[in-house]
């Protein structure tokens, strides 16, 4: 129970202390004020953010107790918070305005990306710097098919998420054998030849100029104030007036209901065999395949799953810019989705989350300090290095029920 | 498949086995064969290559010379990951528990490793033999004492339901209690095979420094000595070879 106050506080504190100077201190001419309300807001959400997530954590560990041994430990609140979770994630889009909108949808694109690279770093051990690979192929794939075969976006998804996983696995095989810093290279080699391919390939891919990507329609209905080609706009069909809101409110939902389904998909992993043989493989290889675990096919499964979630997010920012380009998959991109892995707590799902919101989030509340932004990113995983070296929300073992 | 282990034929054939690491030789020429429901021990100094031994029957490194055989089958070239579901267990050397899972996960891994789906013998069968790990069964395995590991590396192989259980000196850096423990167990799961939740006749490869025990325990023994075969006899036999004595017991004992 004190843990339940202590951890959030810990980390409350640690968010006052980072963002009081940024978010708090008003530049008046030469001389400054400082304002309370803004790195307090922040605090509090990052202590309710955190204590939610503990809940939502705890739940999965103490499903077996509850079946095996009463325990005398809430259990009625970290089913309330799987519940009222996902509820706040539905009803938020409506409370937000377009601009917090589509930032809350990069957001959840990021929550995609640090899961997918959970699997693969997290989960299965393997270092790697190249995943915004990945997330190109997803997103290109899309704008591609779209343009040279007329692909929709809900072809796109499955599509995406299956040249991914190919891509996933074509990287795989050369890296079997490699561990630690020599697959970081490898894999960040890998992440810059996609780039570069896309960048060079100039009458396949538009090179530097990038591909324009079509917003996708609804059952035939179109989100645009008139209709194109004699379809119906959405907000004729609901009789309701056009605001250029819905067709973010669209993506919004869209994209929560996948990451749901991911989240709901990765955590019956981590309990099955599978999931179990990347963390076993993540300890010790040589043990593992002496117990005969095939560790060619886990170790391609969880580079393929964690491509095809990274593919997912790729044609989901495909089409929420309306527009893709190589600038958008540099390894700054892959160091950031990495830097979200590890500031969660590696493997740990709530915790991808809460630092995946941080990352998109904060930067935006700072943009006034934008020039100072990475440096403050730098000083934050420090200070994370040093005082939760396990990140924001420890990774707890899923109960194991039963042979 | 008990058929295919007759009297005639050992569970476990090495025939001129020899292996290396890149250019050094770690074996030589090495013969052996374990018979089912036997406990055989392999003795040696330091670097001698027992281990070494155990690695090669799965493949890695792979024997560079002869064959090995389990129950009739050639597995000399079969990949690492083939060999175990076959009915071979190793307690590696130094334990080698996954630190960071559960002493649960850690049993449930000796029986779920993929593609292997032997039924395993029962929890309950596997507590009673190791309380301990029933009371630790949440806890991290790092955080166990080295004997608890070096249960639960016993308890993760028994897990696979082997006919073959290699251990890799299950008594390194044990309290002599703790020794005798292990060994007293070794031999109980050997003798309550038949009963148990264990495969009937399971054999027993114990490899060991610790010599005056092992050898106590065991049917036979080898004593190997810079990767060849030196010695070999009854446990009893070894225990009063004075070479043996000389070497590994100790004149005094
Ligand atoms: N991976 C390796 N690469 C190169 N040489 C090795 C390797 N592993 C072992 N050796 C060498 O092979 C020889 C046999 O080693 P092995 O580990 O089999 O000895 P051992 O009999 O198990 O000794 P101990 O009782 O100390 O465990 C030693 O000379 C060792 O240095
Ligand atoms: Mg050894």
């Amino acid at each position: 129970m004190k843990t339940f106050i202590l951890q959030p506080l810990t980390t409350a504190t640690l968010v006052l202390i980072l963002t009081t100077p940024i978010s708090g201190l008003v530049l008046n001419g030469y001389d400054f004020n400082l304002k309370w309300q803004p790195p307090l807001l922040l605090a509090l959400t990052a202590f309710f953010l955190h204590l939610g997530l503990m809940i939502l954590n705890r739940r999965t560990t103490q499903k077996k107790s509850a079946s095996s041994q009463k325990t005398s430990h809430h259990p009625a609140w970290p089913r309330l918070a799987t519940i009222l979770l996902p509820l706040l994630g539905l009803i938020l889009p409506f409370l937000l305005g377009k601009y917090w909108l589509t930032i809350a949808i990069l957001a959840l694109i990021y929550i995609l990306l640090g899961l997918g690279l959970n699997i693969v770093v997290g989960l299965a051990g393997m270092l790697d710097l190249g995943f915004v690979a990945f997330y190109a192929v997803g997103a290109y794939g899309f704008a591609l098919g779209q343009e040279y075969l007329g692909l929709s976006f809900w072809a796109a998804i499955p599509l995406g998420a299956v040249l991914a996983a190919t891509f996933g696995v074509i990287l795989g095989f050369p890296v079997l054998r490699m561990h630690g810093d020599y697959l970081a290279i490898v894999t960040l080699g890998f992440g810059e030849i996609i780039r570069l391919v896309l960048n060079n390939w100039i009458t396949f891919t538009g090179g530097p100029n990038g591909v324009r990507v079509d917003f996708p329609t609804l059952f035939g209905l179109e989100f645009s104030r008139h209709a194109k080609q004699g379809g119906t706009p959405l907000h004729e069909f609901l009789g309701i007036d056009y605001s250029s809101n819905h067709r973010y409110l669209f993506l919004y939902l869209t994209l929560f209901l996948v990451v749901l389904a991911t989240i709901f998909l990765i955590t019956r992993l981590k309990r099955m065999p599978l999931g179990r043989a990347w963390e076993a493989l993540r300890e010790d290889e040589t043990a593992c395949r002496s117990l005969g675990i095939n560790h060619v096919t886990v170790k391609l499964s969880a580079f393929a799953l964690g491509a095809m979630t990274g593919g997912i997010g790729g044609v989901f920012f495909a089409v929420s810019q309306g527009f893709v380009n190589p600038t958008s998959f540099t390894f700054h991109e892959s160091a950031l989705i990495l830097a979200i892995v590890v500031l969660g707590g590696l493997g740990s799902i709530p915790g991808v989350i809460s630092a995946a919101i941080i990352v998109t989030v904060l930067p935006e509340l700072l943009r006034d300090f934008s020039d100072y932004r990475i440096l403050i990113f730098g000083l934050a995983m420090v200070g994370m290095m040093i005082w939760r070296p396990q990140g924001l929300v420890r990774t707890t073992r899923p109960v194991f029920q039963g042979l | 498949m008990g058929e295919r282990t007759s009297l005639a034929q050992p569970l476990l054939a090495l025939q001129e086995v020899s292996s290396h690491y890149g250019p050094v030789r770690a074996l030589d020429r090495i013969s052996l064969t374990v018979n089912a429901g036997e406990i055989v021990t392999l003795i040696g100094a330091n670097g001698a290559g027992k281990s070494t031994l155990l690695m090669t029957l799965f493949g890695n490194p792979r024997a560079s010379h002869g064959q090995i055989l389990f129950a009739g089958q050639d597995i000399t070239h079969l990949p690492t990951h083939r060999i175990s579901p076959l009915g071979l267990a190793l307690v590696p050397e130094g334990r080698r528990i996954f630190p960071g899972m559960t002493v649960l996960e850690n049993i449930a891994l000796g029986h779920t490793a993929l593609g292997n789906h032997r039924q395993g013998p029962s929890l309950d069968f596997l507590y009673t033999h190791f309380p301990i790990l029933k009371e630790r069964q949440r806890q991290k395995a790092g955080t166990l004492s080295g004997g608890e590991q070096q249960m639960l590396a016993i308890a993760r192989a028994l897990m696979s339901q082997p006919r073959l259980l290699l251990l890799d000196e299950p008594s390194l850096g044990l309290a002599p209690m703790m020794i005798r423990k292990i060994f007293a167990l070794i031999r109980s799961l050997v003798q309550s095979g038949i009963q148990s939740g264990v495969q009937p006749e399971t054999a027993v490869f114990l490899v060991e420094q610790n010599a005056h025990q092992a050898l106590q325990i065991a049917d036979r023994g080898y004593v190997l000595v810079n990767g060849t075969i030196r010695l070999t006899g009854t446990g009893h036999d070894l225990l009063n070879n004075p070479e043996v004595k000389h070497a590994y017991l100790g004149t005094l004992v």
